[in-house]
């Protein structure tokens, strides 16, 4: 074996060693692994911008509530703004349907094996969109609170959705997710008097990796504190895209 | 397991390269990535072979090499070695702490043929 770098050469003088050698070479990149994500996600962001449309990509893990919590909102704002819908799951448009009966158009996104929306599939999403000029379009990721944190979209905004059938520790067990967001939705408090869930501890788990991060409790079922969270997206809305 | 598509975005980089540089062949592909970062390295190396088969990158080498986390404390004003990405600091064991490297993901460089 060569011993100048260990390839399996044998027999080699030196001068056919560095003949050998001489088209290998060293090159720098230093670049990004998701650049290429990223880049895709400054466009939808631009695209997004020239639309005047704000959006805003909701992320959790599977059963927060994401979808019911959606179908609501959407009944509650769709005279106020024009609204789209992306939806991501392994499987199924099944989530799609439910928002496409408030009456507002939706795109199932079916990422198969992966487990999370990356901004190209986003972009290619919001070519079958009407993107009206002051509309909203609300992105639900993939039920999943590790890999979607990763993945620039091109939104405006970040909302992790968590429920209080979770662990109060969710935060600082998944700790990628709640640095991103902008907004905490602490969902399904209807069934906060069944449970023993500490809510006082989660806020803290939460704010102790997002000193900034918005809370509000909400229910998606009996809708209390959903007009604060209204009041949220009217407030960003008019901030415009960051 | 997203790191997966995180070895198919570094493929997409590598064979950016290969249009711009125009190379036949990768021996090596040197990485770093921070212990406090989106990527497992283990599962990273464990993928690796399976993404990069039929691409430029088949049969190459994968380095690893890891950045260790880093923070700044607000307390002790100094930086302190981390081993979560929210921990406390191990000086002061208070909770201001400040991450401030080793979330890295990137293609540092490449050994081509």
């Amino acid at each position: 074996m060569c011993t100048v770098c260990g390839c399996e050469a044998i027999n080699v003088d030196f001068d056919a060693h560095a003949h050998h050698h001489a088209e290998e070479r060293l090159i720098t990149i230093e670049r990004d692994i998701l650049s290429k994500n990223n880049a895709y996600a400054d466009a939808n962001r631009r695209r997004l911008r020239r639309a005047g449309v704000f959006a805003l990509n909701l992320l959790s893990s599977p059963g927060s509530g994401k979808t019911s919590l959606l179908v609501r909102t959407i009944t509650a704002l769709k005279a106020r703004w024009p609204i789209v819908v992306i939806e991501g799951d392994q499987q199924t448009s099944n989530d799609a349907e439910r928002i496409r009966q408030t009456g507002v158009s939706a795109i199932q996104i079916n990422t198969g094996k992966g487990c999370h929306l990356d901004a190209h599939m986003v972009g290619h999403a919001m070519e079958s969109l009407p993107l009206e000029r002051g509309g909203l379009l609300f992105i639900e990721n993939v039920g999943n609170l590790v890999c979607p944190a990763a993945f620039d979209l091109g939104e405006a905004c970040k909302i992790v959705v968590l429920s209080v059938t979770e662990g109060e520790d969710k935060p600082l067990k998944y700790p990628d997710m709640f640095a991103a967001a902008d907004l905490m939705l602490l969902n399904k408090s209807d069934l906060l008097p069944h449970l023993d869930f500490d809510i006082d501890a989660c806020f803290a788990a939460a704010l102790r990796v997002n000193p900034a991060l918005q809370i509000l409790t909400v229910s998606a079922r009996s809708g209390d504190g959903l007009a604060a969270f209204y009041a949220w997206i009217a407030e960003r809305v008019a901030l415009g895209p960051a | 397991m997203h790191e997966v598509s995180l070895i198919e975005s570094l493929i997409a980089l590598v064979e950016q390269e290969r249009d711009k540089q125009l190379f036949a062949r990768v021996t090596t592909i040197r990485l770093k990535v921070g212990a406090l970062g989106p990527a497992e390295p283990e599962a990273l190396s464990f993928c690796f072979d399976a993404v990069a088969a039929g691409t430029i990158a088949e049969g190459s080498r994968l380095e690893i090499e890891i950045i260790p986390g880093e923070g700044w404390c607000a307390d002790c004003c100094t930086s302190v070695p981390l081993s979560e990405r929210f921990g406390a600091c191990p000086i002061c064991a208070g909770g201001r702490v400040r991450m401030t490297g080793g979330d890295v993901l990137r293609l540092a460089d490449l050994e081509v043929e």
